[in-house]
């Protein structure tokens, strides 16, 4: 029998005003599998993430997280998830250890300060434990706000642009960290992101969305053979530009 | 209600002691590494008590009805900052989440809406204690009124102010997670409506009769009120008391109805991940 998905979208839709932001998506994501979730700006990726957080209520449809349906039975997994975007912030004031003791009280981990020395050394932050939040480099922070996406060793963790703003090498790190995690733990990942080269080396799976809809879902070889590409990217322009069917039709 | 409704509705309500305290410890971190932010609690507090004391000293020379009521007016303004600055310590709280961009991480978090206002409701007594307590020890030194020489009435008065400064700052909070950082300024403005309604000054006779009406719906009044009869007859009404806790139950209850209402709309506007203008 397989086993249940650890995330479930069915027939998701969320309309604001005239605009249909996800229109009628659906798909599954197999426990311990990595995915990545491709689109251009305003195309539904961060509406449909903030829909299986439970942020945002779906105007139909149904998104399930570990069979806990979102947002009305939150409660029962929002402590074995995590989220991690550039668009939101840690306590620029509060120290790094202090952030991480705050969350961490708020996921109810375990051996916390313990937790938080090993988070640190893994994520290279050991140096910077004390200092304001508001102070680092925009790679440092991105460090951080991935500390606090694992502190609780999420079992589905959901991440939007997870390396956006940083240079290649300090990206290419946390691509090495989010893989040696998802290895480790065995969590479900769910990444957002523009960011091609990233989705072709973490994702064994690909969803791409262009307004609101699924355009294409497969694995990111099989979707260059389809598209007779040699670049996720140029799938991805494919897709944007309406030119994937164009190209399967010819074929 | 269908059985997963109500299981739904009671965990948003269930409450756990250690998030309730990781909240409190988040923001008592954002106290102590910020000294301006402490300076400015004790400030305004005693920028009021001065003028207000000099002048109750200056009338009460020159009337003899205010010398025999000495401390009214201090009284007034002591009780007015508990009210004022207990809704300001709720809500400036709140907005330390929406300034630094950090209420999304809390609302994936496990804490539950009913833990987060638990915890801001701690704050506001912690906030209030840093700047009243160095307040009222200067309104004896200098004006030789002692606040808490009201004894137990000081506790009934407190009670009230603070449940009425929770319910507004309850409510203001779920309008600003409704709609963002746009109705910021409710939360420095709304409680001065209420300043010439609960007659924190005057006795509520001076209103016109349809204005007695209304101030006679809000709590605070009756604690004016309360206050000026312990002042000047030396005698505690514990009946006006009374109805100012039921219509504080009543309040308290309807902002706690609402602001879980407003975070529903929230969560239906989308509006919990963008928390800006």
């Amino acid at each position: 029998m397989p086993a249940e998905p650890a995330i479930a979208v069915d027939q998701l839709v969320k309309v604001y005003g005239a605009t249909r932001a996800v229109d009628g998506i659906s798909f599954a994501l197999a426990p311990g599998s990595i995915t990545g979730l491709l689109g251009g700006n305003g195309a539904g990726k961060t509406t449909t993430i903030a829909m299986i957080l439970g942020l945002v209520m779906p105007t139909s449809g149904s998104a399930k997280v570990l069979g806990a349906e979102m947002p009305r039975q939150r409660y029962q997994v929002l402590h074995r998830m995590n989220f991690e975007s550039p668009y939101i912030d840690m306590p620029h004031r509060l120290t790094v250890r202090q952030n991480l003791n705050v969350f961490g009280k708020l996921y109810a981990v375990a051996d916390l300060s313990g937790r938080i020395a090993d988070i640190a050394g893994q994520l290279e932050l050991s140096e910077f434990l004390d200092r304001p939040s508001g102070k680092l480099s925009a790679g440092q922070k991105t460090r951080v706000a991935l500390a606090k996406a694992l502190i609780n060793q999420p079992d589905v963790l959901l991440l939007d642009e997870p390396t956006a703003s940083l240079d290649p090498d300090t990206a290419d790190w946390v691509r090495e960290r989010l893989e040696r995690f998802r290895k480790q733990h065995g969590a479900t990942v769910l990444l957002a992101s523009h960011n091609m080269a990233e989705v072709e080396r973490l994702c064994e799976r690909v969803i791409m969305m262009k307004r609101g809809r699924i355009e294409d879902d497969d694995a990111p070889v099989r979707l260059l053979t389809r598209y007779g590409r040699q670049t996720l990217e140029e799938v991805f322009l494919d897709v944007a530009r309406g030119r994937g069917e164009a190209r399967e039709a010819a074929q | 209600m269908s059985a997963q409704g109500t299981s739904s509705a009671a965990s948003a309500v269930a409450l756990a002691p250690h998030r309730v305290g990781a909240m409190v410890l988040r923001y008592l971190y954002l106290l102590r590494s910020s000294w301006p932010r402490i300076l400015e609690l004790i400030y305004w507090p005693t920028m009021q008590l001065f003028v207000w004391g000099f002048l109750q000293l200056y009338i009460s020379q020159n009337a003899g009805f205010f010398a025999r009521a000495g401390g009214m007016f201090i009284g007034a303004v002591l009780l007015w900052d508990i009210l004022f600055r207990g809704q300001l310590g709720f809500s400036v709280s709140f907005l330390e989440e929406m300034w630094a961009r950090n209420l999304g991480n809390l609302m994936i978090s496990p804490l539950r809406p009913i833990e987060f206002v638990a915890a801001l409701m701690i704050m506001s007594i912690v906030r209030l204690a840093i700047g009243m307590l160095p307040v009222s020890l200067l309104a004896i030194a200098f004006f030789g009124f002692n606040i808490y020489g009201l004894g137990l009435a000081l506790a009934a008065f407190f009670a009230n102010l603070i449940l009425t400064s929770w319910s507004v700052g309850i409510l203001v909070s779920g309008v600003l997670l409704r709609n963002g950082m746009g109705a910021e300024s409710l939360a420095w403005t709304l409680m001065f409506v209420l300043m010439p309604l609960t007659c924190v000054y005057y006795p509520v006779a001076t209103l016109p009769y349809w204005l007695q009406l209304i101030s006679w719906s809000l709590p605070p009044t009756y604690v004016f009120e309360g206050m000026r009869a312990l002042v000047i007859t030396h005698e505690f009404r514990a009946d006006l008391m009374a109805e100012a806790f039921a219509l504080n139950a009543l309040y308290f209850t309807a902002a706690v109805i609402a602001f879980l209402a407003l975070l529903k709309s929230a969560r239906r506007q989308g509006s919990l991940l963008q928390s800006g203008e």
